[in-house]
């Protein structure tokens, strides 16, 4: 018998299940382009029959959503290049550097690692608004430049790296900053790469949050945006939610796709989504 | 942390954020008072069935999917692992926005496919029966994803030298299943568990976007109640409740350790 020998209705079955599983995406695009009438229609539709582009147009002239969507933005970039900045510097010095209190300082990131959100986010709203960070985009930002998620891959990372390069810069001369920017930082290559995705898809996709202290509408990220508009008035307008729902989701899916390789081995080395 | 630990033991509400020190210790009267309020119990009861359903079934989808593309085919594996791993990557608002429609009575998708096997689909977001089974049934299929590619991973780690060995002795595939890869699996298992467990225990999005907790609070969730509470500025009250979803997830997560680890 060979190791993998392809069964053919397997192939029928797993074509289903795609098919199954990624329906719903292309409903909602396709959803997306029809008029309020034909999507209440039974039986359901799946070629737009008028295809229409005023959902769109209603979602951004009307409804704000570009400002969702800047929002969404520099939040997402902002904690992405924070991320990849500090749990770098912090990974380094976990895995390369001699200092007392090296272990505890490491047990402490695995410990808060464990820690679901829900317990830490009364007090941190506290906290955020008693500094009058809250309702405002540095509030959304400003608590997640460093994750012990990120610090912990960047220190699992860099411990496989040789200790010899670190000895052989010091020799040389080189400073401590100079030693991990030009030395280390380079050889981080798909550990940076894979950290950064992650953190943009966390952050594009983080709701609790940004719906706690984004209070004022010109806040909103689009998440927020999205959730609150199927909940209130707007309940029924299932082409303009359709769209939006587009807009949230195709930006992820263009950078899922695009990096798809790298994407999928750091799940799988990781484990955490 | 520590804050919010000390929290829950105060009475500290909105209006006491500009004074701190105006609170009072009230002791364990927040545990008391989440545990003695009816619809505190009944979304503790949700979630556990949200979890003790979803937790088993996409654990079954994920290793169901991963078994298939590992050892059944051999072409077009990306493809179908990549296909499958797409709605993890999506804001769960977004979906569950899409998912309301498709859950639909009477021109959601999901009814009009059942309809086609003869099946008269249940109003699923209203109906109090029901509509934890859709959520269920949502939450499965975004996050299967996640353990399938994790399974696939251990499934490399399962010698084939044994299975020749087992196949020669004359065990049919089934058998080799169960009593190869399925124990040299159980590491991973206990992984994909634990961390689907902790993300079920904690949901939040799906009944918020699709059913805000209803019908009959039939699908309210422990952080959702808690997230309630926080929003009439109980902060107090929604501190003691996340300490109570906070020890409920490291006694779930200690029991799984040791099921998983005991019947080696």
């Amino acid at each position: 018998m060979t190791r993998t020998r392809s069964q053919w209705w397997l192939y029928i079955v797993l074509t289903l299940a795609l098919l199954a599983v990624i329906a719903p995406f292309v409903w909602m695009v396709l959803g997306s382009f029809k008029t309020q009438g034909e999507l209440l229609q039974n039986p359901p539709t799946w070629w737009p029959q008028a295809a229409t582009l005023d959902n769109y147009t209603r979602l951004f002239s009307r409804l704000n959503f570009s400002q969702y969507f800047v929002n969404s933005t520099v939040v997402a970039v902002a904690v992405t290049a924070g991320n990849l900045i500090f749990c770098s510097m912090v990974g380094y010095a976990l895995a390369m550097l001699d200092f007392p209190g090296r272990r505890a300082l490491f047990l402490l990131v695995m410990g808060t690692l464990l820690i679901p959100g829900v317990v830490t986010f009364v007090p941190l709203f506290v906290l955020v608004t008693n500094v009058g960070l809250s309702n405002s985009l540095p509030g959304l930002i400003l608590p997640f430049l460093v994750s012990p998620f990120g610090v912990f891959l960047m220190r699992q990372y860099i411990s496989g790296l040789p200790r010899d390069l670190l000895d052989a810069g010091r020799v040389d001369g080189a400073s401590e900053l100079r030693i991990f920017g030009r030395i280390f930082l380079p050889l981080c290559g798909p550990a940076l790469a894979t950290l950064g995705i992650l953190t943009f898809l966390g952050s594009w996709n983080n709701f609790l949050w940004p719906l706690v202290v984004a209070q004022e509408e010109s806040k909103y990220t689009l998440p927020v945006a999205l959730a609150l508009y199927s909940k209130g008035q707007n309940s029924t307008q299932y082409g303009l939610l359709l769209a939006g729902a587009t807009v949230v989701v195709i930006p992820v899916l263009a950078i899922f796709l695009a990096f798809q390789r790298r994407f999928i081995e750091g799940i799988a080395t990781t484990g955490i989504k | 942390m520590l804050q919010s630990l000390f929290m829950s033991f105060t009475d500290t509400r909105s209006r006491d954020l500009r004074t701190p020190f105006a609170v009072d210790v009230v002791g364990l009267e927040n545990y008391a008072k989440a545990f003695s309020d009816p619809v505190f119990r009944k979304a503790m009861l949700n979630t556990a069935y949200f979890v003790v359903v979803g937790v088993p079934l996409t654990l079954l989808m994920a290793l169901a999917a991963a078994v298939a593309l590992d050892r059944g085919i051999r072409r077009l594996r990306g493809l179908f692992r990549l296909g499958f791993y797409t709605p993890v990557i999506t804001s769960i608002v977004a979906v569950a926005v899409v998912w309301r429609f498709l859950l639909e009575r009477d021109y959601g998708l999901i009814n009009t496919a059942l309809g086609w096997v003869g099946i008269d689909g249940p109003n699923w977001l209203g109906d109090p029966h029901w509509a934890m089974p859709g959520l269920i049934l949502m939450a499965s299929w975004r996050n299967f994803g996640t353990g399938m590619i994790i399974f696939l991973a251990g499934l490399q780690a399962v010698p084939w030298m044994l299975h020749e060995a087992a196949a020669i002795d004359g065990a049919g595939a089934w058998r080799r299943f169960r009593h190869i890869t399925l124990p040299l699996l159980r590491p991973t298992m206990l992984f994909v568990s634990v961390t689907t467990g902790i993300g079920y225990l904690q949901f939040f999005e799906e009944p918020f976007v699709m059913t805000n907790g209803g019908p009959l609070n039939s699908t309210i969730s422990m952080s959702m109640y808690t997230y309630r509470q926080f929003g009439f500025g109980n902060y107090g009250l929604a501190a003691a409740m996340s300490y109570i979803i906070f020890v409920i997830v490291a006694v779930v997560t200690a029991i799984q350790f040791r099921l998983l680890r005991e019947n080696t």
